[in-house]
């Protein structure tokens, strides 16, 4: 999880790299452009040249969003951050289907016609990798993509697979589904079937189009408000069950080790988290108003309040929430900050709507401890903006 | 249907507060687009009644259940006629997984699956470095049948006959100290391996509203 200067550097010069080839290919804006005839209409939107917000890989098997480039709430699709565990699969849509059987009356196989052709719901959410907290390495230059990038909104379209279990009779001692994706890992999570009655899915669409092959192309199980790892991508079966499976996702890793000696485990729900994305490493800002702005979302429903503290903490305003404020989906707050010039630690605590408060760091070590992975922080975090008007991650101890 | 309709009543008790909350907004917005209209509330549920089945999709086929149905369950079910030893599994080991896991199972560079540790404590909240191995971490032996079968080795996932995998579970369990040297790993004997960990698992009590 941790990310190195040299993965920084290397991430700087790959985007230094992509710069040149995009200035080759482009040629330069003209001085004036309302005298110059404009470009033709063509089949495939592209963005402004001078436009490059990318992913950041880490490692091979994740990438986070660039939510220091991005506005609003919604997540542009190409950059929807990523999470796999055996790569992404190329899967040929016509050939794809949906097995569900197990304790059914009627075991069956749905091809993505098919599942097409049920009833259709699109929902605004977020996902988050429970293990989106990148704060914890020891260096003060990070961005928000790096500090939490492992989470994204999207429209995401799909069938309710409560209509699906019906359609297949799903028997009344079924309590718990196995989903399975069609990767290399074969990814399994078992999932309570009390999920399918609230608000899963079976989606195939993002932001209107079809589901990026990142995000599981051609469906994918999405579990709203849950961590991102149970909406297992790619899905190729589903098993009812009256226990669940206990596979390696859901036991070695996706478990958490308690400050008491026990670990959770099926911790599905994520917390209430909220992010200051501007101003913050690496931007640099003046002395005079400042917008301080960013996301806070939850798995409990609504974000009901963001507090906002320019003292570290010592006192809190409320900022204001960008309406409407979507259930389970990243809500953008806004602050307006006259900043005089000394040294500041400016941070967000989120409130969602059944009342429980973003933890501080003390509170989440004294019920969690300390530990390696971590999945499941949500801590509040803070920028320390300097006398020149450099924005710093503020660096804590975790042990 | 009842037993159905129980469930139902259950998770929407547990998850009450966003519901309420969730349809409420839901309500209000739409309202707030006809404010010309009088005040009249909306109905919830749609008008026209989904049936009770679309008839959409065909029955699945015993054979292709069974081709894809690979998984087992703590209790063993789903475990494949088959049998292994450690020493069955010990040149397998060598062959397809040292090189990411280490020699004896506790070097790495990938997940360390080796080690036990004193009085089987379970320190991993308080002691970073501790290693999640499968003899000090995992919950359960079938896990680690299931999970090798499914997507091991990563650049050649399913590519192991159920003996191998039964011959490397054993290896595995072995070095863990959870098993003889001799003891031979089948359907039958894997789901009774005792796992030093399982007890430390307990489900997410996360309650709402908290203070």
């Amino acid at each position: 999880m941790k990310v190195s200067r040299r993965d920084l550097l290397a991430g700087a010069a790959a985007a230094v790299a992509l710069g040149k080839t995009a200035a080759t290919q482009e040629t330069a804006a003209p001085s004036d452009p309302s005298k110059v005839r404009g470009k033709p209409s063509r089949a495939l939107g592209q963005r402004a040249p001078s436009e490059k917000p990318l992913r950041q890989p880490r490692g091979a098997t994740s990438s986070g969003t660039p939510h220091q480039d991005l506005y609003g709430t919604i997540t542009p699709a190409d950059l929807h951050f990523e999470r796999h565990h055996g790569g992404v699969p190329e899967i040929d849509p016509k050939t794809y289907s949906l097995l569900i059987h197990g304790m059914v009356e009627r075991p069956m196989v749905f091809t993505l016609a098919d599942l097409k052709r049920f009833p259709s719901v699109s929902r605004v959410h977020f996902l988050e990798c429970s293990g989106n907290f990148g704060g914890r390495t020891g260096s003060a230059e990070l961005t928000p993509q790096q500090v939490a990038g492992l989470t994204s909104t999207s429209e995401w379209t799909g069938v309710a697979l409560a209509t699906l279990f019906r359609e297949v009779g799903v028997r009344p001692q079924a309590k718990w589904f196995l989903a399975e994706g069609q990767d290399a890992a074969l990814l399994t999570r078992s999932v309570p079937v009390s999920k399918a009655h609230d608000d899963a899915l079976i989606a195939y669409g993002q932001n209107g189009e079809a589901i990026r092959p990142e995000q599981g192309y051609p469906a994918r199980l999405f579990l709203p408000g849950w961590e991102g790892n149970a909406s297992v991508k790619w899905i190729r079966r589903i098993e009812l069950s009256d226990h669940p499976f206990m596979t390696r996702e859901e036991t070695s890793k996706y478990t958490d080790p308690m400050a008491d000696g026990t670990a959770r485990i099926f911790s599905f729900l994520m917390d209430a988290r909220s992010l200051i994305t501007s101003p913050a490493y690496p931007q640099t800002i003046s002395r005079g108003w400042i917008e301080i702005n960013g996301i806070a979302w939850t798995g409990s429903g609504k974000i009901q309040r963001v507090d906002v503290s320019t003292d570290g903490g010592a006192t809190w305003a409320p900022a204001r929430l960008q309406e409407p404020v979507l259930s389970k989906a990243h809500t953008r707050f806004r602050h307006l900050w006259n900043w005089t010039g000394g040294e500041a630690a400016i941070m967000s605590r989120a409130v969602d709507e059944t009342g429980y408060v973003q933890p501080t760091r003390p509170d989440l070590i004294a019920s969690r401890g300390v530990s390696t992975v971590g999945y499941h922080f949500n801590p509040i975090t803070a920028w320390l903006v300097r006398t020149d008007g450099t924005v710093v991650f503020r660096q804590e101890s975790w042990t | 249907m009842k037993t159905s309709g129980m469930q139902r009543a259950i998770a929407v008790c547990a998850l009450g507060v966003i519901a309420v909350a969730g349809d409420g907004g839901a309500i209000s917005l739409a309202a707030q687009t006809r404010a010309a209209a009088p005040a009249k509330p909306l109905p919830s549920k749609p008008s026209a009644k989904e049936p009770a089945t679309f008839g959409i999709g065909r029955p699945a086929t015993p054979a292709e259940v069974a081709a894809l149905d690979v998984d087992v369950g703590p209790d063993g079910a789903g475990l494949p006629p088959g049998r292994g030893t450690s020493a069955d599994g010990a040149p397998i080991y060598a062959a397809r997984c040292a090189a990411c896991h280490g020699k004896t199972g506790k070097e790495g560079p990938n997940d360390v699956l080796v080690g036990r540790l004193p009085g089987d404590a379970f320190p991993f909240a308080r002691d970073p470095k501790a290693p999640k191995t499968i003899g000090s971490y995992w919950p359960y032996a079938t896990t680690v049948f299931d999970y090798i079968r499914r997507a091991m080795p990563p650049d050649a996932p399913r590519s192991l006959g159920d003996n191998e995998v039964y011959g490397l579970v054993a290896y595995l369990l072995f070095l863990n100290e959870l098993i003889p040297a001799d003891a031979v790993i089948d359907q039958t004997s894997l789901p009774k391996v005792t796992m030093p960990a399982r007890d430390h698992f307990v489900p997410d009590t996360r309650g709402r509203p908290k203070p």
